[in-house]
């Protein structure tokens, strides 16, 4: 690996200072899963790592009054998927976080460190979308905060500006008679990286759809927010006939590419029968029932 | 921790198999580096170098990690266990024993792994469903075996520890 600086800052304004001052250089990074493998690999320029981990912000999980979660940006999926209250409020999230590696990138990796690397095949990002889910930053000129939606620019990129660093996700509580699943497509079950995503959340009055949400992985040049397949939904009955029309929204939005995981128009099926099966865990769920025994 | 940059050899001090073990190393060193290089401690294996394989699985802090994907500098005041801190002067790890008396392993590449990564699953979960042990093993890649001695030999480990 090149050489490379190193800090292990306490506190979110003194991370802040040393992106400040070591330019683009500088480098946020929780469970270095990603990241030391990058710099290793030379493929992003990074010359100072700034260790997250030792900033108790970032580490904490914070319950509020409202039944949200907040997320500190460095707590790792096997913490989360090992929470319980976590886990029995947002069992959608945790179809996504559960599945980010296998065992030993499970202990090391965080949510956080999931959308800040922004691959468009993150499995975090389709499901923190689908929950409404708010990226809280921090920088030189203060606090601010993105929708997860629109925290992504393109492969590898997002709207952190120099300075900046993500401190914590903040999901909101689900309404009452709602319910989301995410899941995915690979070849090899137990461990492997999406050829397509898909999450969805539902609100129902019902058997009536009276919101849905839809976002999609692996079929854009970022996990992408498929507003078109909520519009084909609101107000719809929770049936496979509705879902056929989302599906179809969704395929509609995808703009897949061919790659070394699957073709353009292996993914654009896949886009239609995982909004399909996301929709089905999500009314499930929104009705009182378990996927995946949770 | 300090918030000033560590631009060079730092030393760190930590602790691996149980013993106090203080090293010298540059931040861009990982920890499975250090492990092989440094410290001579040569178990932990490199195979892909960037956390696919499981060849150089170890515990940090109770957690099983790639040693790969981890910095050396990282695990100042952390407790690891490595694939050399299994076996006592009485003889070999339970889960040891068992991978042998299976023949679970036919090169051995990514055995140390295997084991480290078992002893982490029987701490957790003393009584692993076979789907459990798939699932978890996953992150551990063996290009040998086929996978099916490898499990036989994590359920009799299983079956024997008993604690």
């Amino acid at each position: 690996m090149r050489a490379i600086n190193y800090a292990a800052p306490t506190m979110v304004e003194d991370a802040v200072r040393i992106l400040r001052e070591n330019g683009a250089g500088a480098r946020i990074f929780a469970g270095g899963t990603d990241l030391i493998v990058q710099v290793r690999e030379n493929t992003r320029d990074v010359d100072v790592m700034v260790d997250a981990k030792g900033i108790e912000e970032l580490t904490r999980v914070e319950i509020g009054a409202d039944g949200s979660v907040t997320l500190g940006a460095a707590v790792p999926c096997y913490q989360i998927a090992g929470d319980d209250a976590i886990v029995a409020a947002f069992p959608g999230l945790i179809d996504a976080a559960g599945i980010i590696g296998g065992t030993a990138i499970q202990g090391r990796a965080s949510l956080g460190g999931n959308l800040c690397n922004s691959s468009p095949a993150a499995d975090g990002i389709p499901a923190l979308i689908v929950h409404g889910a708010t990226a809280n930053i921090a920088g030189p000129d203060g606090r601010r905060s993105v929708a997860v939606a629109d925290f992504c620019t393109g492969p590898g990129t997002n709207v952190l500006a120099a300075g900046e660093m993500l401190v914590s996700l903040t999901i909101p509580a689900l309404v009452p008679n709602s319910g989301a699943h995410y899941l995915r497509f690979t070849p090899r079950n137990e461990m492997d990286i999406a050829v397509v995503g898909a999450g969805a959340q539902v609100v129902l009055d019902g058997d009536t759809i009276v919101s849905a949400r839809i976002a999609l992985g692996a079929v854009a040049p970022t996990p992408m927010y498929a507003a078109a397949a909520d519009e084909a939904l609101a107000g719809q009955p929770a049936t496979e006939e509705s879902y056929e029309a989302a599906a179809a929204a969704a395929q509609n939005a995808a703009t897949p590419i061919t790659d070394m995981r699957g073709t353009a128009d292996f993914r654009n099926h896949l886009v239609a029968v995982l909004t399909k099966r996301a929709l089905r865990g999500a009314v499930e769920r929104a009705k009182g029932g378990a996927v995946n025994g949770r | 921790m300090v918030a000033e940059l560590v631009t060079g050899k730092t030393l760190v001090s930590t602790t691996i198999n149980g013993e106090p073990v203080e090293f010298m190393c540059e931040p861009r060193e990982s920890l499975l580096e250090v492990l092989r290089d440094t410290l001579r401690l040569t178990g932990s294996k490199e195979g892909c170098n960037n956390g696919n394989c499981g060849a150089c699985s170890v515990i940090l802090d109770g957690r099983l990690v790639n040693s790969c994907c981890v910095l050396g500098i990282e695990i100042a005041g952390s407790e690891v266990t490595t694939i050399e801190g299994l076996a006592t002067a009485d003889g070999l790890h339970s889960v040891q024993e068992a991978f042998l008396e299976g023949a679970a392993l036919q090169c051995g590449i990514c055995t140390p792994g295997f084991i480290v990564a078992t002893k982490a699953l029987l701490d957790k979960n003393p009584n692993p469903t076979e789907t459990e042990i798939r699932y978890w093993l996953a992150g551990n890649l063996c290009r040998c075996t086929g996978y099916d001695k490898i499990v036989r030999a994590v359920q009799q480990a299983a079956s024997g520890t008993g604690t």
